[in-house]
């Protein structure tokens, strides 16, 4: 089992602890948490970039570097994640276990590792008390061109662009690095001005994942993080959930881009399920339906159909949205998109064999199980369960996973609801035009 | 077994060969859920002209990663979903060099290893299959012809060689895979599937003896040859072509910039060669390069940028690349410094320089180790390459300034670098503007 502790570091910041001796990496993550908001999301995405660059103590990359090195290549990089309607702006360092440090130097890395990271975070290069001119400017354009770049990879994009317009009213809606438009108006001036806010407003979690004891650890990051705010954080808004989709009948998004391959992504609302959300058994159903090689829609759309090389499901369970993406020949659009509706329609009619329902708790509790076997897994799933709200370690998940019921996964699938349908079209491509045509 | 262990990195590994002369190979990892087994075959998308009976045999495009899709099928089914049904997480891979089949589970590890063995190493293919694979392939390679990175990648590759295979992609083309047959597969399978020409490595809190024993079990086969394969004429280090643009639609131009440098013999030689080259990519461009502080700040590069050396199926070459406004900008400021860092002025900052890099990439390995897929690909790819993979750090350790220098000199002259760049549609482009 995992030695996992939760410590108060003070009112505002709490530690997940996990001690460990099996790994030869330590990793350590603080992360501020906030609503997810349009006006909001760019500045703070841009945030963790600007730090990144130079503290009154390292002025530039340079010094930055030069530090890290010094600490065996340990890193330190920002991160950012969307968990349900929250931007989760942080930073993760990995470094080794000082066990793997050369004999004889003694060195401390852990300490010295999250000293750079909370000297990063808390105590910026400024000039006259205001973030850095030249590295807001030089980092907006990093985060305009990273904005843009979204639709290099086809995949990722067709999932984006269904978010967006099927959660256009939501905040669910507003991509974690924000629009353009916003990053284009941040200013040095207005980005320290939400740098302040947003570190006195977001509730902060720290984790950390080693051999070390936890008290050095909750030394180490508790002088570290001395300068966060102290008192309790503000409480943050709950993450809005649609039961139903807010049109009557599924809405349909097309867009043409100039592609070899279609895209074909659908959007679904969890339903009723979201009431009394049972992770577990959304865990499973989405293994069984589509989020594994034995679900039912790698087994029929992809390998008996042969209509695609990837059909696959995923949920994201803090807002009870599910999506099913697929690249596909803009010919099959329509053979792809009733294929994938009749396999959940199977499900919905209880047409899930027993080795279908084995192979997806399978599926759950090795997935569960194998990411604590890396420190990074286990910050994802630590943080997960945190922003969820779940008590239970992720070894108690995978246990539940094995008591999941044919009946529970049936009566996820019946509450699911289709809301959206996203189509990445050629251009002028004749044959998908006249088909988008037929089918409204 | 035998067992041997590495205390700096503190690995216990056991290894020991089939009576076939298949190496199988253990990392005793303790604490750990999950096992990982792999499996692999010393055959990838560029060895597509061998020796067979005698003969010099010819196949198309992509058939080593076609059969890597159809292994799976067997008499009963798919091994992939009986695996899947059994708590394990299964997966398989074709590179240049060669074709992987692994899983990782956190139960029935025993059973599935015996899954694993069975399947790879008993093939079935009817012609209905090989026709429907058609499809999802052809699904797969119409994915990679909207990817850019692939299409940066193979647009350098074919200007850095002029003869090797590895210059095209490892999944083939549409018109390729339709030349493909049960027939090609059965015959391919044959020559490069035997124990000569593979091996096993297996990951986690397992009993090393008893993956030995199912292992000895299931490949009760007999000892095959090393095929001999052809990759064409010798390459030579100028550049067949020194510049490529394709048009694509992306944000802004993705691009990398490479040189061909000399194969590194078999054996302990490759291991140095390839952390030589490694350690000269980061000297000239790494993260913590005064080259890459500077252009990062001008906004030429972006956290995306990569420095890289590889190795596989007769070639090798160093790389960068990630996107930039101005790729050319880049290129030319890379041949400059390439040639500042081989003046003796540049000396004394180099050498701090080359401690921290060193001291950097000492912690990156060790890190590595913690990731069994990596570990295990890394092994395999030692043993077909000669060399033991946990003493990397070792020997790393043990690199001279004086040697990533003559690499560079060698293998990094300015005029042979070449760059391949994506860039947006011109249209588009003036569109924006």
């Amino acid at each position: 089992m995992l030695d996992m502790k939760k410590i108060a570091l003070s009112p505002r910041t709490s530690l997940t602890y996990v001690g460990t001796d099996k790994f030869k990496t330590s990793c350590i993550s603080v992360n501020l948490i906030t609503p997810l908001r349009r006006e909001t999301a760019a500045a703070n995405a841009l945030i963790p970039q600007v730090l990144r660059r130079g503290s009154a103590e390292h002025p530039d990359m340079d010094a930055i570097s030069k530090a890290l090195d010094e600490l065996y290549g340990a890193r330190v990089e920002y991160f950012l994640r969307k968990k349900g309607e929250y931007q989760c702006i942080g930073f993760y360092a990995d470094f080794i276990d000082d066990d793997f440090v050369p004999s004889g130097s003694g060195e401390r890395i852990l300490e010295r590792t999250a000293a750079l990271l909370g000297e990063i975070l808390l105590s910026p290069r400024t000039h006259g008390g205001i973030l850095f001119d030249e590295y807001v400017n030089s980092e907006r354009a990093n985060l305009i061109d990273e904005i843009r770049a979204g639709i290099n990879d086809k995949r990722a994009y067709s999932r984006d662009a269904l978010l967006k317009n099927m959660c256009a009213d939501e905040a669910f809606g507003v991509n974690v690095l924000g629009t353009e438009n916003e990053a284009k108006a941040i200013t040095a001036k207005s980005l320290t001005a939400q740098y302040r806010r947003l570190l006195d407003s977001s509730r902060v979690e720290a984790f950390y994942c080693g051999s070390a004891e936890a008290r050095r650890v909750e030394l180490a990051l508790g002088d570290a993080l001395a300068g966060l705010p102290r008192s309790i954080a503000p409480r943050l808004p709950e993450t809005k959930i649609l039961l139903t989709p807010p049109a009557p009948e599924p809405r349909r998004f097309v867009e043409q881009l100039d592609v070899t391959q279609g895209k074909l992504v659908l959007g679904f609302r969890l339903g009723d399920t979201m009431l009394t959300p049972d992770y577990a058994a959304m865990s499973v159903f989405d293994a069984a339906f589509g989020g594994s090689v034995s679900s039912k829609l790698f087994l029929n759309v992809r390998e008996k159909l042969s209509l695609c090389y990837y059909a696959s499901s995923s949920i994201e369970k803090h807002k009870g949205v599910m999506l099913v993406s697929s690249g596909v020949e803009f010919t099959n659009f329509t053979r792809a998109h009733d294929e994938i509706l009749s396999q959940l329609d199977a499900i919905k009619h209880g047409d899930l064999s027993d080795w279908e329902l084995l192979s997806a708790k399978r599926a759950v509790v090795t997935n569960r199980l194998s990411a604590l076997d890396s420190p990074s897994g286990i910050e994802g799933a630590c943080f997960d369960q945190t922003i969820a709200g779940i008590e239970y370690t992720p070894e108690q998940f995978a246990a539940l996973a094995e008591t999941v019921s044919r009946d529970a996964v049936i009566e996820i699938a019946n509450n699911v609801i289709l809301d959206s349908v996203y189509l990445m079209e050629g251009l002028g491509d004749s044959q998908a035009i006249k088909e988008g045509a037929n089918e409204k | 077994m035998k067992n041997k262990g590495y205390d700096a990195i503190r690995e216990q590994v056991y290894s020991d060969r089939l009576p076939n002369g298949m190496p199988v190979y253990v990392i005793k990892k303790s604490g750990f859920h999950k096992s990982y087994a792999f499996f692999a075959t010393d055959y990838g998308g560029a060895d597509r002209r061998f020796k067979f009976g005698g003969e010099w045999i010819d196949t198309p495009e992509g058939v080593a990663h076609f059969l890597e899709h159809k292994m799976f099928d067997t008499e009963d089914g798919n091994a992939l979903t009986t695996l899947s049904a059994n708590g394990a997480q299964p997966n398989a891979f074709t590179s240049s060099g060669i074709t992987a089949y692994h899983f990782e589970s956190t139960e029935k590890f025993e059973e599935n290893l015996k899954i694993l063995l069975e399947f790879v190493s008993v093939p079935y293919f009817t012609k209905e299959s090989v026709e429907k694979e058609q499809g999802i392939i052809g699904q797969e390679i119409r994915m990679t012809e909207d990817d850019p990175d692939h299409v940066v990648y193979y647009g350098l590759m074919k200007l850095l060689f002029r003869h090797n295979p590895a210059r095209y992609s490892v999944a083939g083309t549409i018109e390729s895979i339709a030349e493909i047959t049960d027939e090609t597969l059965y015959r391919c399978h044959k020559i490069f599937y035997n124990p000569s020409n593979m091996c096993l490595v297996v990951a986690g809190d397992v009993d090393p003896e008893r993956v030995f024993e199912i292992a000895g079990s299931v490949l009760d086969i007999p000892r095959g040859a090393v095929p001999e394969r052809d990759y064409g004429l010798p390459e030579q280090r100028e550049p067949a072509g020194t510049r490529v643009d394709a048009q694509m639609e992306v944000s802004e131009p993705q691009f990398l910039i490479g040189a061909s440098a000399e194969i590194p013999k078999r054996g302990e030689e490759r291991l140095r060669r390839e952390i030589v080259g490694e350690l000269a990519a980061s000297l000239v461009a790494g993260k913590s390069s005064p080259l890459y502080l500077r252009l990062y700040a001008e906004g030429l590069i972006k956290p995306d940028f990569i420095d890289a050396f590889e190795t596989t199926a007769g070639i090798a070459y160093t790389l960068f690349g990630g996107s930039s406004p101005d790729p050319d900008r880049v290129l030319t400021e890379i041949q400059s410094e390439l040639r500042r860092v081989l003046t003796p002025e540049a000396k004394p900052e180099l050498e701090a320089l080359f401690t921290r890099i060193k001291k950097a990439e000492y912690g990156r390995i060790v890190r590595s180790l913690d990731s069994f897929s990596r570990s295990c690909w890394g092994a395999a790819d030692a043993y077909f390459a000669g060399y033991d993979y946990f003493t990397a750090a070792d020997t790393m350790n043990k690199t001279e300034l004086a040697e990533v220098l003559d690499f560079i000199a060698e293998n990094m002259k300015p005029e042979n670098l070449a760059l391949s760049i994506v860039s947006p549609r011109a249209a588009e482009t003036a569109a924006a503007l």
